[in-house]
């Protein structure tokens, strides 16, 4: 089955003084199948944000989309007007951002923003729109969903705002959703609520899911497939569980094994040396380079590629943990 | 926070900056050393001959070389009287606003750091200060004053009672914008940490507080000198500012406002020309000042 | 801009001498209410309850963890406990003495004793004071008499041991990332070699790779120096790896207090149970059981009863009636009914 979403060599740029441009995306492929779920994965910076942004067109000027393809269930999203690329954002692709004030209008009731989601699809009842969004509420497991209906977003909780959200982005019976670090504002219990809801959901309704996170516990929990980004392009992908398991990338062996929490207790954790470089300022060869302890001469000359690797998975290094396949 | 070499390498690249930066030092320039550049000293009566009165420009016919913007009906120089007024016009812009510093930052700090109710009354005072125009005050208290003194003292006098009349009625500008970052700033942990070090609140604020509050000071400071200038024009257009034996730009543009429909166009049109040249490249300035520091903008591009 | 010291050594009494015995912080029934904004003619004022009366004690050499969700009070626990914050009711004892009412004169010489790590580093350092000056600053504030060349040395020590670079001093905050400003904010802290650390979530605002870099650096700095941490955080792994000890609070009160090993091996407070099979898990499992939306507790209203009564799946009428003490059960300490009463494993 080919991928509903294929992005090609995506690059992003913004411009530095009047003729120089830094890339914030720096090459990047991604393929999601229907239903899939895939975690993006990064620290600040990576170029995980930016991702989602360019696959809906939503980069703001001055940066623009330098090159590559987004094609989704066939056509090119790039090619679009911005008339046809309303009709795929927020409908057959939705967001979730991290906050969820980004998404909800605060002068407006929940109920009036989720009728105006649907009516978005067609023309339709008031009582029909009531009808159906309490039922979204219901299936979102907001309690009191008749009277959350006509509340106003300050007047819920903020893990109930984003089951709003979520339940909003579903009115349009998305085809995927591209969630944004959906729960770092949260508690970690109600963090756990809302993943588990979110995984069911996504499960029930095969709706693909993008999840964006510096949390690779969370994205272990949720995906099934896995991206590792750093400065700007992927380094690593594979299914979720192997990656964890078995990481090949030195950057993502690195980010596992300095986890808190998954090592022994009191034991002293490994850490990464150093930090991501600026992207205005990234070195010759692979970007990891001066943080790698692995590092040899090729790597300080050439770009290691994303290529294939063990079955099902793709590396971009020279020298991958575990010997070269 | 940035270095002092990149704050010169944003200003060489940014035109307007650099143009609006050329024009204001040019000006400056021009009042600073007008007692030496100018052709004619217009406040010696010895130099001024009535006979030289209303000459136009000297490339119009009945021009003359020594007076090359033409002269006023007491036949002063318009060139002259120029480069010393524009020198008076700054000097009481500047003047203003360091009295609107001096108290607005002052008050400002206080209410910030203080609050409760010392903070609600200066605000509100602040409030019922900004609520009446300024023109409208200054108005008012200068017409008292040149009552109460005899327009001779008061026309010695004028260019003290101009400053501080703009300097207070205008300070809470910068009360109010010093009070709201000293709000924001002493939020922030590194006041915190000030305080687990156990130094005192007088200390937090001169040390830790006040300098990151600077920056909008500066900004504000740059676009006051040119609504200072600009009050100041006004008043003197009414009559209340500086007196004709000394004329700011204001004073000049009224002198020959009378004369206009009567041909000599030129009295009220170079001092006009000036006035504009100096409100516009402050503006830009400041405009340019805010744009460069205020590190939220700059996030954004 | 050289800084004199604010003002000279103040008549304040000498610090007991550590005592040898005892905690080295305890905490005794601290309340702490906040007033929420109202109009000023309301006739009713209303308040936020951060603290509920807590209870600690912290020993010489502890990493002593307080772990909870936002609005548990920890922070204001650590802001109390330093000074920034006075309670509302309670005692703060600190090597045996009570600071809590200490002029700030008096007590002046327990601050140099007792430092704290901020969040963010981005707001902890004063933007236009440079590296040197940061940290010179609390030697000349709390050594009184300490001659430049003392101060200097002290900062050359310190910058050494937290691992900044010698050439950092002379540079603005803004010339450095997260993780190297929050090695200056530790420096800083450490300065005056104190004997105890309050650290409000010092890697949260850190990315992964960083904050390994910083953990390792105050568990080094705790076992060179002695030191006592106060650890808060909202993240349970930091604790795990980090923490000898571990208070859950929930609402402004200790749920539960044990070692770390004890609470991840057997927790016993409903609260905890719920916190812990909420953390996400590289091996999964986490989230593959869906809850029902929770609502996070009313800390402005006055509540009888336990605080987490209405998210909890076994409260009992008692649970909405009293509130609960934290008595022994077992290797902790717990405040729960159902614990006590022995209706669930203690």
């Amino acid at each position: 089955m080919s991928a509903l979403l294929e992005v090609r060599d995506l690059r992003v740029a913004f411009p530095r003084g009047r003729s120089d441009e830094v890339f914030a995306l720096r090459g990047v492929d991604l393929s999601l199948k229907r239903g899939e779920r895939l975690g993006v994965v990064g620290e600040s910076g990576a170029g995980k944000s930016m991702l989602a942004f360019a696959i809906l067109d939503l980069i703001q000027s001055p940066g623009r989309i330098a090159g590559g393809s987004i094609r989704f269930d066939g056509q090119n999203l790039l090619a679009m007007s911005e008339r046809e690329i309303r009709r795929v954002r927020g409908k057959r692709i939705a967001m979730i951002f991290q906050d969820p004030m980004a998404t909800l209008n605060p002068v407006l009731t929940i109920g009036r923003q989720m009728a105006e989601a649907l009516e978005a699809h067609g023309r339709i009842s008031e009582r029909e729109a009531r009808r159906r969004s309490v039922e979204m509420l219901k299936a979102v497991q907001v309690p009191q969903a008749e009277a959350r209906y006509d509340a106003y977003p300050h007047e819920l909780s903020g893990g109930l705002r984003q089951r709003v959200v979520i339940a909003i982005a579903l009115l349009a019976e998305p085809e995927i959703i591209i969630a944004d670090e959906p729960t770092t504002a949260l508690d970690v219990t109600i963090q756990a609520e809302i993943m588990a809801l979110l995984l069911r959901l996504c499960r029930e309704r095969e709706v693909g899911l993008i999840l964006i996170t510096h949390d690779l516990a969370v994205v272990a929990e949720v995906t099934e497939r896995l991206m590792i980004m750093y400065a700007g392009r992927c380094v690593e992908e594979g299914p979720t569980s192997e990656v964890i398991a078995r990481p090949r990338h030195p950057y993502a062996a690195g980010l596992l094994a300095s986890l808190p929490g998954h090592t022994e207790p009191g034991a002293r954790l490994t850490q990464i040396p150093g930090s991501m470089p600026p992207l205005g300022a990234l070195p010759e060869g692979c970007a990891f380079r001066p943080r790698c302890e692995h590092a040899y001469a090729r790597c300080h000359l050439e770009r290691p590629e994303l290529e294939p690797d063990l079955p099902g998975r793709r590396v971009a290094c020279y020298l991958p943990l575990g010997g070269r396949t | 926070m940035m270095s002092a070499a990149e704050f010169r390498r944003r200003f060489l690249r940014d035109p307007t900056a650099v143009g609006a930066g050329i024009v204001l030092l040019a000006l400056v320039a021009m009042a600073a050393l007008a007692p030496v550049l100018a052709p004619q000293n217009p406040y010696d009566p010895m130099q001024l001959d009535i006979m030289d009165s209303e000459m136009p420009p000297s490339w119009l016919p009945g021009g003359e070389d020594r007076f090359p913007l033409g002269t006023d009906p007491q036949g002063r120089g318009v060139l002259s009287t120029i480069m010393y007024g524009t020198g008076i016009s700054l000097l009481i812009g500047l003047g203003a606003v360091a009295v609107q510093m001096l108290i607005g930052v002052t008050l400002g700090l206080i209410a910030g750091y203080r609050g409760g109710w010392l903070d609600s009354l200066l605000m509100r005072i602040a409030d019922i200060q900004l609520s009446l125009s300024t023109l409208m005050l200054a108005i008012v208290a200068l017409a008292v004053f040149s009552a109460a003194f005899g327009p001779d003292l008061y026309s010695d006098l004028a260019i003290f009672m101009l400053i501080a009349v703009i300097g207070v009625a205008e300070w809470p500008r910068f009360a109010r914008t010093v009070r709201a970052s000293v709000l924001a700033e002493r939020k922030k942990e590194y006041v915190d940490a000030a305080r687990t070090i156990g130094l005192s609140p007088g200390t937090i604020m001169r040390r830790h507080v006040l300098p990151n509050t600077l920056t909008p000071v500066l900004v504000i400071a740059t676009i006051q000198v040119a609504e200072a200038i600009v009050t100041e024009a006004a008043l003197s257009f009414l009559g209340l500012g500086m007196p004709a034996t000394q004329p700011s730009l204001g004073a000049l543009i009224r002198s020959g406002f009378e004369f206009i429909f009567s041909g000599a166009w030129w009295i009220t049109f170079f001092p006009a020309v000036v006035l504009i040249l100096l409100i516009l490249s402050l503006n830009l300035l400041g405009d340019w000042l805010r744009d460069t520091l205020n590190p939220k903008l700059r996030r954004g591009a | 801009m050289t800084d004199a010291p604010d003002t000279p050594a103040p008549e304040a009494p000498e610090p007991a001498p550590p005592a040898a015995t005892g905690p080295l912080v305890s905490v005794r029934g601290l309340t702490r209410q906040f007033r929420l904004p109202s109009h000023f003619l309301a006739l009713k004022k209303p308040k936020l309850q951060a603290l509920g009366g807590v209870d600690l004690e912290i020993d010489r050499g502890e990493a002593f963890c307080v772990v909870g969700e936002s609005g548990c009070g920890k922070t204001t626990l650590g802001r109390i406990v330093m000074g920034l914050l006075g309670p509302s009711s309670g005692e703060i004892h600190f090597g045996g003495t009570r600071i809590d009412r200490l002029s700030e004169s008096q007590r002046r010489p327990y601050r140099a004793r007792m430092q704290m790590v901020f969040q963010n580093p981005y707001a902890s350092l004063n933007p236009r004071r440079s590296v040197g000056q940061t940290l010179a600053e609390p030697v000349r504030a709390l050594i009184p008499g300490s001659r430049a060349e003392e101060v200097r040395d002290r900062v050359i020590d310190v910058m050494e041991t937290t691992g900044c670079a010698p050439d950092w001093a002379d540079r603005l905050p803004h010339e450095f990332s997260g993780g190297q400003r929050q090695r200056i904010a530790i420096a800083r802290a450490l300065v005056t070699h104190p004997e105890f650390v309050v650290a409000d979530e010092p890697v949260s605002a850190l990315d992964v790779s960083i904050q390994a870099q910083i953990l390792n650096l105050l568990a080094d700095l705790r076992e060179a120096r002695g030191l006592t941490y106060l650890f808060i955080t909202h993240d349970l792994g930091v604790v795990r790896h980090f923490g000898s000890r571990v208070a859950v609070m929930y609402a402004g009160r200790v749920m539960e207090l044990a070692t770390t090993a004890e609470i991840f091996a057997r927790p016993r407070h409903p609260y905890t149970q719920l916190l812990l099979s909420s953390i996400p898990k590289l091996e999964g499992g986490s989230f593959s059981k869906e809850r029902p939306a929770s609502e996070p507790p009313d800390i402005t209203r006055a509540q009888a009863g336990c605080p987490f009564a209405p998210r909890c799946p076994i409260a009992g009428e008692r649970c909405r009636r009293e509130v609960p003490k934290l008595v022994a059960a077992g290797a902790a300490r717990c405040a729960c009914h159902a614990v006590e009463e022995g209706r669930v494993a203690a």
